[in-house]
């Protein structure tokens, strides 16, 4: 080949090159500078005082993916009053959350359960004192695709049967969890392993967290175990209340017998705890040193302070008045020294 | 290269020779095409058709939104995709096309060492990324105390595509014949000379392809950003290197994990942009090996 056209390759590429590191530039200044402005604000009820428009600083907030939504909707309202606090929240899962809110990493933790004990001693040693918040109820809600009509209401022992290890490959119809039910085959399916959910469920049903049969359909993500079960005559699953309610068109919720009769996952029985053993509390958790920062201080008191507003717009079962004015005593004892 | 190439009288004689295999194998070659490039076609008619009504400006203009889904929009984890990609190309481009210039240009072979590091590259380019996720963690955002800003994300993509760099970058310079650089120390060129200013240039289309094609797989990465807490809700985007963010795969996965159903149509139209990204990169590795590639 000729070798005359060497200076212009040479020549090409260094243009080339110059042209690579200015479209990045360009692309990533663009960005930046585009739509500084977060979701605009219709209906901006109950805005915080115009002062915390002053509020700036970062607060950072990680763990469950079943709570995460509540903070994200609780930082959203806040942000319309004060939108130069900028909050983010991850969701690594409760677990995940924890492991960074006792390494000093986070300023609020979202769990779907309390706080285990090798997490707070992991907290204790890098000095972390913290405050446990329950900001919503959810209800694990037991379901059936539509064209089950022959189950109504389990009991938590029949659940426990369906659901226990020693089910594995064994109880594989529905009439071996009631004789009057029929032969079909039962296809259970739920949350994985790493879920929060799966940790309650287990415990509550199964009497042990974690001991579950292996051989159900399983999926971190909720969705699947909606489609697995609607998509299948004798289909068994569960997952929190919220997948129920966008879904109850395709899906029959099964209420629960823990001894004291049926009862149906709602609201109401949410709220008052006659859902049993499956309503749960949900939790965040404060990092007591994190609160003496004013922005900090300022979200945490709004979160406590709208928090039914904020749990219907992220469509959570809200606290009942109880649970509310413990929450609100409890934020305002927050020890920050 | 004109060497390899078969002239066409030659192919047809030896199909006729035994038709019923030359056939068979070409069906086979065939059906391989349009397997691969079927389901890329079922993937974006899919998720075009899904998001469309998601897939306007809301989406590149608006924050992300639990509240109000019709209005949310996956503004910072764009910014934050390309923030990661940039930094990413800056940290992995020049570390991995210097690493594959000492293993083919100056590492002696024969030493056990070098030889060591040739087969660990090969290893390290196997590694599930969660693994890198984990190592971003204890070491970037820990131990050298970097915290979960945007700069940890993009050296942990880096570590994560080095190696690919690395390899696809030695092929590059392998290719380059030797007779270049024999003819570039007759007169008198030193090694860097002869590296910088024949072998480098030559070699650049197939780094180029190599080094965008690994680009792209960080792009799409999930686990390990998940890993380093990346955000699934970051509403302001990232600005400067040590600045929480969120990056699109993260964004998809928590809209397709939520409950209400358009939080999934906003994923696809999000995954759509996500491949339209993936798309431009692609054609741009193309139009680089076509326009510098030369022959010798």
């Amino acid at each position: 080949m000729t070798w005359e056209g060497r200076g212009n390759v040479t020549i090409g590429q260094r243009r080339l090159g110059l042209a690579a590191t200015a479209t990045l530039v360009a692309a990533l200044t663009a960005a930046c500078g585009g739509g500084s402005g977060a979701a605009p604000a219709a209906g901006d009820a109950s805005r915080p005082a115009a002062e915390s428009d002053r509020l700036s600083g970062e607060i950072k907030s990680d763990g469950s993916s079943t709570v995460g939504p509540l903070t994200t909707a609780a930082a959203e309202l806040f942000a319309e009053g004060s939108p130069r606090v900028r909050i983010s929240v991850g969701t690594s899962g409760t677990g995940g959350g924890f492991e960074k809110f006792c390494a000093g990493e986070t300023d609020i933790s979202n769990a779907s359960r309390p706080i285990k004990d090798e997490e707070k001693a992991a907290c204790a040693a890098k000095g972390i004192t913290f405050t446990e918040l329950i900001v919503a109820t959810d209800a694990l809600t037991v379901v059936t695709g539509k064209d089950n009509t022959w189950a109504t209401c389990l009991t938590v022992e029949q659940l426990k049967k369906a659901w226990e290890p020693a089910a594995e490959g064994k109880i594989t119809t529905w009439n071996q969890l009631d004789p009057k039910f029929p032969a079909e085959p039962l296809k259970v399916a739920g949350p994985g392993t790493d879920s929060g959910t799966f940790d309650y469920f287990t415990d509550a049903i199964n009497g042990e967290e974690g001991a579950s049969r292996k051989d159900y359909s399983a999926s971190e993500n909720d969705n699947d175990t909606v489609t697995a079960v609607a998509g299948a005559k004798g289909g068994l699953g569960y997952f929190g209340f919220t997948y129920f309610e966008e879904n109850s068109g395709k899906l029959k919720a099964l209420e629960v017998d823990s001894g004291k009769g049926c009862v149906a996952p709602s609201v109401q029985t949410a709220q008052d705890g006659s859902y049993a053993p499956l309503s749960r509390p949900l939790y965040v958790y404060i990092k007591n040193e994190s609160v003496k920062r004013p922005e900090v201080k300022a979200f945490v008191d709004y979160y406590a302070a709208n928090i039914s507003k904020i749990a219907t717009e992220a469509r959570f079962i809200p606290l009942n008045a109880e649970q509310e004015a413990t929450l609100k005593s409890a934020v305002d004892s927050i020890q920050t020294s | 290269m004109a060497l390899l190439t078969t002239p066409r009288s030659a192919v047809r004689l030896a199909s006729e020779g035994r038709p019923l295999r030359e056939h068979l194998f070409k069906a086979a070659l065939v059906v391989s095409v349009a397997i691969a490039l079927g389901f890329l076609v079922v993937l974006i008619v899919y998720m075009v058709t899904k998001g469309w009504p998601r897939l306007d400006a809301r989406l590149w203009e608006n924050q992300p939104s639990i509240r109000r889904p019709e209005i949310a929009g996956a503004q910072s984890a764009i910014v934050g995709t390309l923030w990661l990609i940039g930094l990413t190309a800056l940290i992995a481009l020049p570390t991995g096309v210097l690493a594959a210039v000492y293993l083919e240009e100056y590492a002696d072979r024969t030493r056990w060492y070098n030889r060591v590091i040739e087969l660990n590259i090969q290893n390290l380019a196997a590694i599930p990324s969660i693994v890198y996720g984990i190592l971003g963690l204890g070491i970037i955002a820990r131990v050298l105390g970097l915290g979960f800003g945007v700069l940890t994300g993009a050296m942990t993509l880096s570590l994560l595509v080095l190696p690919i760099v690395i390899i696809a970058s030695r092929e590059a310079i392998r290719a380059v014949p030797t007779s270049i650089r024999e003819g570039s120390f007759a007169l008198g060129a030193t090694q860097w000379q002869t590296v910088s200013r024949q072998v480098l240039p030559a070699a650049v289309p197939g780094i180029a392809t190599g080094s965008i094609l690994a680009l792209s797989r960080a792009i799409g990465e999930a686990a390990p950003l998940i890993m380093l807490g990346a955000a699934t809700f970051v509403p302001f985007n990232p600005e400067g290197l040590f600045d929480r963010f969120s990056a699109l795969p993260i964004q998809i996965y928590f809209w397709i994990t939520q409950s209400r159903e358009e939080f999934h149509v906003l994923a696809a139209a999000a995954i759509v942009v996500l491949l339209a990204i993936l798309l431009v990169m692609n054609s741009v590795a193309v139009w680089l090996r076509n326009r510098y590639q030369r022959r010798w």
